[in-house]
């Protein structure tokens, strides 16, 4: 019998994830481990696969091969003939609850207001009743500074604005982990403040965080742990002031150089 | 003037058989429809692709074809033949037909959805039924409005092929006082019903366009 949670507090395992497209190998091999409350920001070069390791994570892509488990469950796992497979779609609807997901597009529903937005997950998935969750949703819009705009469509809002709501409205399921792909990047650079500090008081919330990120000085500044993707691979990894100041690999240094 | 009172009764009438159809085609296509299209993009290819064969098939023949197949033809086919009398076998014509052009329609529409859609809501942990009834038709519907409004008003103007099945609709009725009376001025007559139907549809699908005009995409 296999035990199905285990306690070693690492909330994300990947180990030896492969993921093509066609003939195309994105991912060769990436292995991430994240423990509670811990920061990981994946940064890299355009095309490296970083945010296709994050869309294997939460399902919007399947790993070929690999395996991967959330908070201790299996959540994709090698079978006899080297493939990977996910578990039953329900339990893995069940687990890949756990992760919250933030996109560089945003993804707000257009046709719902920004408060409606925040509850249609909880109403729909949850089965919670309106009355019992509204308090909640307006305490994050809130937080994220948006509860005078509770009744307005996503589309009178600005980037920074849309980006948080996308923010509260992952947080809104209550996840224990939370997944963001270059939040910032479609933003005008005037706008991108506003969302590094929401992200970073959640990290100081201890918030378990995975972000993809271009902002390399909230990297430094805000993550535990850095790693750097190239050509599908870790080419390195290690703690912030570790691999910004003293890069190991050249091709890390050439593209920290890239980035001044 | 009185001439033109005389002929109000009949014309009223025929306007009943020429609403009738309109709405039994109009309730009963849109589900229709509806499934037709989800079917349509279903990732089973063998029921894609059939249905992908009917709608060719209703698009591609004459409306009034199939409204003479359902009728005269319908009987004479082994085993599954049935007989119906004139307005079920017009309301059969005329339902698979609509379905087909509103499952195109339909189809267009769902497609037009941006993938960050789904990808939103699956990550939020909806299922894709959810996805579809919370998120992506409700966009659809929006999007959809002007082609169904142009679809719903052709019909008005379709139901009239059912004189062909001896049914006394709007323009049979008017076309046999006519002939009665050796007068246009019933044709003038319905083209003011006509013309009547249309202007509520059009009113009633501008009301709906301006609901929705709440939120833009
Ligand atoms: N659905 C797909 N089908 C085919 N190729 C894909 C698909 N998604 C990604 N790719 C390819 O996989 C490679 C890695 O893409 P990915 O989006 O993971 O890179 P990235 O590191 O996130 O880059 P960026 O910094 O530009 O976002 C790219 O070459 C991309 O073109
Ligand atoms: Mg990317």
């Amino acid at each position: 019998m296999q035990c199905m949670t285990n306690n070693d507090g690492h909330m994300i395992e990947m180990t030896g994830i492969h993921k093509s497209f066609g003939a195309l190998e994105v991912l060769r091999g990436v292995s991430l481990t994240v423990a509670k409350g811990e920061v990981v920001a994946i940064i890299g070069p355009s095309g490296s696969g970083k945010s296709t390791l994050l869309r294997c994570l939460c399902r919007l892509e399947a790993i070929d091969r690999g395996s991967i488990a959330v908070a201790g469950e299996t959540l994709a796992a090698e079978v006899p003939g080297g493939r990977s497979r996910y578990v039953a779609d329900a339990e893995a609807r069940r687990i890949c609850r756990k992760m919250g997901m933030v996109f560089q597009h945003f993804n707000l529903f257009p046709h719902l207001t920004v408060l409606d937005n925040l509850l249609e997950a909880p109403l729909t998935v949850k089965g919670l009743a309106r009355a019992d969750i509204l308090p909640e949703a307006e305490a994050l819009l809130r937080k994220v500074g948006l509860w005078e705009k509770r009744a307005t469509y996503p589309s009178r809002l600005s980037g920074g604005q849309k980006q948080r709501v996308a923010i509260a409205r992952a947080l809104a399921m209550k996840p224990d982990i939370m997944l963001f792909d270059e939040p910032t990047s479609a933003l005008d650079p005037e706008l991108t403040g506003e969302v590094l500090k929401a992200m970073r008081q959640l990290a100081e919330e201890h918030m378990t965080m995975v972000v993809v990120t271009h902002e390399m000085a909230f990297a430094r500044e805000v993550a535990h742990w850095v790693i750097f993707m190239d050509e599908g691979e870790i080419v390195e990894e290690g703690a912030p002031e570790e691999v910004f100041a003293r890069p190991r690999m050249e091709r890390t240094k050439a593209f920290l150089g890239s980035m001044l | 003037m009185d001439y033109i009172l005389s002929l109000i009764g009949p014309m009223v009438e025929g306007t009943a058989v020429t609403l009738q159809m309109f709405f039994v085609t109009i309730v009963l296509s849109l589900p229709l429809g509806l499934g037709l299209a989800m079917a349509r993009i279903s990732r089973f290819a063998a029921l894609s692709g059939a249905v992908g064969v009917y709608i060719w098939l209703m698009r591609g023949t004459p409306l009034m074809l199939q409204l003479l197949f359902v009728y005269y033809g319908l009987p004479f086919i082994p085993y599954a033949g049935v007989t119906l009398p004139e307005f079920p076998a017009a309301a059969v014509a005329f339902v698979l037909n609509y379905a087909a052009y509103f499952a195109e329609i339909f189809r267009a529409g769902i497609q037009s959805i941006e993938r960050g859609q789904y990808e939103g809501a699956k990550v939020l942990g909806m299922t894709y039924p959810q996805t579809m009834r919370r998120i992506v038709l409700p966009q659809v519907i929006k999007r959809v409005l002007p082609p169904v409004s142009n679809e719903t008003i052709t019909l008005v103007k379709d139901t009239s092929l059912i004189y062909v099945l001896a049914m006394n609709d709007l323009l049979r009725v008017t076309r046999s006082i006519v002939q009665r009376d050796f007068d246009l001025t019933p044709f003038m007559v319905a083209a003011v019903f006509y013309l009547a139907m249309t202007f509520v549809l059009t009113w009633m699908f501008e009301k709906m366009e301006k609901r929705y005009a709440v939120y833009d995409e």
